[in-house]
């Protein structure tokens, strides 16, 4: 482990750090609340020439990420970032770089989606690219945003591996919260990744054709199952860096985290910043003398099915939380929880659905001990009632809006 | 004072192909004719940057036909794609990491969907930051991989699939082309032309010309389409012709914004001449002659090279409605 320096910063700052420490080439640019400071401070480093590297601010995100893969597959080391309606603005291009097998990293400084717009977080931007082929991690602190970013482009640009990646932090919480984080030496952040070596880039002495046509179902199988491998593999190649990484820099990265999870009889799966807020909850439950554990999703994509079963087979109950909504269903990660448990013997007696802040709204300490309560009293039901967390006082005050608007219009 | 040019006649044209025979698009297509003439001014060296459209499906694994780099981008986004490219190069360069040898230039092919619609703010932006690439546009009037739907560059007149003639619409399209030279040529890029292959020697010259300026360099090129225009593949050249001496199809240029036409026909012909031989207007033929809708496009032609004579100075005879 080597010397570094402490900074305070936000999630955003963080994330421009991991750009620079990962010596990105190229950043072509747009700019979305709340991912804008992120390329204001690579601008910034490149005009004072702190940065050896090239933004290029661009017209659309859907362009954005076009130029970002296409110079990927040209040579450069690309980073660049986005949100929310940005992300799916640009949702065709990342299932084209994805199959490019350009190992860019993109940012997703995760925002809810219109309509109605709002500025505030939640997980329904990142998990619209989750079918797209791009690997997806997803950071709790601003530590992790700097950190993640250094192992995605180790992963992405694993010769075994050859796929983009997203990392993905929460507008708002993470994005303009300051938090202490340690910052790696340029030379340390150099052993840890080097130098991006493209395979087969475009070329004039040895030309290449990428994203050529298929008219044909069977070929157009063969390469999506490839990726699908490669995605897989992604796992273990994750784990591989994320070791050298914890030797390197003394922090240690897992798919899969667990807190106080050993024991626990009841627990909670959640990803991101509110994960912060879940551990409270359960240290609050542990000094009353209730077995509560959590577990936190780090890696989205490939889903670490084995892990999640390995972790929560046997236990009495289990919650999993879902900051999104997939309308006329429920939580997303609901369902993959419990695709990663059904063939499990000893999987849960209960898998409970529970879907929280959306749009940004706040969760207390108290509401994910509420959500440890409702798992507890379910337990045995056949058909557990979803969990949609909002307390009495902002439904009071939801309704009085509503009101209010309605006397304002008549 | 011009620049003597490589290609003067026929005779000129390089022997050299960078596409190698067979393939899968249509017999007689006249945007391959022109990407293999434009690939033979650039040489090798060249990465083509695609959007989707009839070009996209000439790449088709693993029996590619070309001796240069490609890559198939979206429909939106081939101009963004040519950015990427051309700034990872210029990085790479710079940096030291690939020698100048692996210098490509960087080629836009789109069809004239892409051109006209779908694509026309990523080609806006790609102007506006002065992208140093080569844009391609075999203009064949209408969605034509797709069946041969409406698109912006299809004529008054033509029919297609989403504008068939009927008695109720008897001219089949009615709206008028956008006229995208003149929407390139509002974002001063140092240079744009109107090609067609019929006119090789033309084409070939403005190529060339056009790889004398960094930044936008912008073609639309003409594309004789037996399927979608409705006539005989052997005679793609001769129907690119008749536009072009009906002065339907005007080649020009655009140097640092300045229009000049590279060939005046002394005397236009009639643009029933070149109409009477396509499917796609024979609702203007029979069961009824449709005169009114032949002397509108006839007028157009009329009133616009009436326009560029009077501006550039030249005579020419203009057909009598």
């Amino acid at each position: 482990m080597t010397s570094t320096r402490s900074m305070l910063m936000t999630g955003n700052l963080a994330a421009a750090w991991g750009a620079r420490l990962g010596r990105a080439d190229y950043i072509p640019a747009y700019p979305i609340t709340p991912q804008t400071e992120i390329i204001e401070t690579i601008a910034k480093w490149v005009r004072t020439g702190e940065i050896d590297a090239k933004l290029v601010q661009m017209e659309s995100e859907h362009s954005m990420l076009t130029a970002a893969g296409a110079a990927s597959l040209a040579g450069a080391r690309v980073f660049t970032a986005t949100s929310s309606q940005g992300l799916l603005y640009a949702l065709e291009m990342l299932y084209n770089i994805a199959g490019w097998r350009a190992p860019m990293v993109l940012v997703n400084v995760a925002r809810a989606l219109a309509a109605p717009i709002t500025l505030e977080p939640d997980h329904n931007d990142i998990l619209a690219a989750r079918d797209s082929g791009f690997l997806q991690f997803h950071a709790e602190t601003c530590q992790e945003v700097l950190d993640l970013i250094l192992l995605a482009y180790r992963v992405a640009e694993d010769s075994s591996v050859l796929l983009p990646a997203i990392v993905n932090l929460d507008g708002f919480y993470l994005s303009f919260t300051r938090e202490k984080v340690d910052l790696p030496s340029e030379e340390d952040a150099a052993a840890f990744l080097p130098d991006y070596k493209p395979v087969n880039p475009f070329s004039a002495s040895n030309p290449v054709s990428k994203g050529a046509t298929v008219l044909n179902g069977a070929l157009y199988s063969y390469f999506k199952y490839h990726m699908h491998a490669s995605s897989l593999r992604a796992r273990d190649v994750f784990e591989k860096a994320s070791a050298e990484f914890e030797r390197m820099f003394g922090r240690s990265y897992s798919p899969v985290e667990t807190f106080m999870a050993d024991d626990a009889e009841i627990v909670l799966v959640i990803s991101n910043s509110f994960s912060t807020i879940g551990k409270q909850a359960v240290k609050r439950l542990r000094n009353r003398g209730i077995q509560a554990g959590l577990i936190k999703l780090r890696m989205l994509r490939p889903f670490p099915s084995s892990l999640v079963a390995r972790y929560l087979s046997g236990r009495r109950g289990v919650a999993v939380f879902d900051q999104n909504i997939s309308l006329g269903f429920g939580g997303i990660i609901y369902s993959e929880v419990l695709t990663s448990l059904y063939h499990r013997r000893n999987r849960p007696q209960l898998i409970l659905p529970v879907i929280g802040g959306l749009g940004g709204k706040q969760i207390t300490i108290e509401e994910m001990e509420r959500i440890f309560e409702a798992t507890k009293n379910e337990l045995g039901s056949e058909s557990p009632e979803p969990l949609f967390l909002m307390r009495s006082e902002e439904l009071e005050r939801t309704m009085n809006l509503v009101k209010t608007a309605k006397e304002v219009h008549s | 004072m011009e620049l003597q040019s490589k290609y003067r006649t026929l005779r000129d044209v390089p022997q050299l192909d960078y596409l190698s025979p067979g393939g899968s698009l249509c017999a007689g297509c006249g945007g391959l004719l022109a990407v293999r003439l434009f690939h033979k001014v650039l040489g090798k060296n060249v990465v083509w940057v695609n959007a989707a459209g009839c070009m996209t499906i000439m790449v088709n694994y693993p029996l590619v036909p070309l001796k240069s780099n490609w890559l198939y981008t979206a429909f939106a986004s081939a101009p963004a794609g040519a950015q990427g490219i051309r700034d990872a190069l210029d990085i790479l360069i710079k940096k030291g990491k690939i020698p100048e040898s692996e210098d490509l230039k960087v080629v836009v092919v789109t069809g004239d969907g892409a051109a006209y619609d779908i694509g026309l703010q990523s080609t806006s932006g790609a102007i506006y930051r002065n992208l140093d690439f080569y844009y391609l546009c075999y203009d064949n009037q209408a969605y034509g991989n797709t069946g041969f739907q409406v698109s912006s560059a299809t004529p008054v007149g033509s029919s297609t699939a989403t504008t068939p003639a009927t008695p109720s619409q008897p001219a089949g399209n009615i709206q008028k082309r956008k006229d995208l030279f003149e929407i390139w040529r509002a974002h001063n890029p140092p240079y744009i032309a109107t090609l067609s292959s019929s006119y090789a020697v033309d084409f070939l010259k403005k190529v060339e010309k056009g790889s004398g300026f960094r930044g936008p360099k912008l073609y639309i090129s003409l594309a004789g389409c037996p399927t979608g225009w409705g006539y005989d593949p052997r005679e793609t050249i001769r129907e690119e012709k008749l536009a072009v001496d009906t002065g339907i199809w005007p080649l020009k240029e655009a140097v640092e914004g300045k229009v000049r036409h590279t060939v005046v026909p002394r005397a236009l012909r009639p643009v029933e001449e070149y109409l009477a031989t396509q499917a796609r207007y024979q609702h203007l033929f029979t069961p009824t002659k449709r005169i009114d809708v032949i002397r509108q496009i006839q007028n157009d032609v009329n009133s616009y090279w009436e326009g560029v004579a009077d501006r550039e100075g030249f005579d020419i005879k203009l057909v009598e409605t």
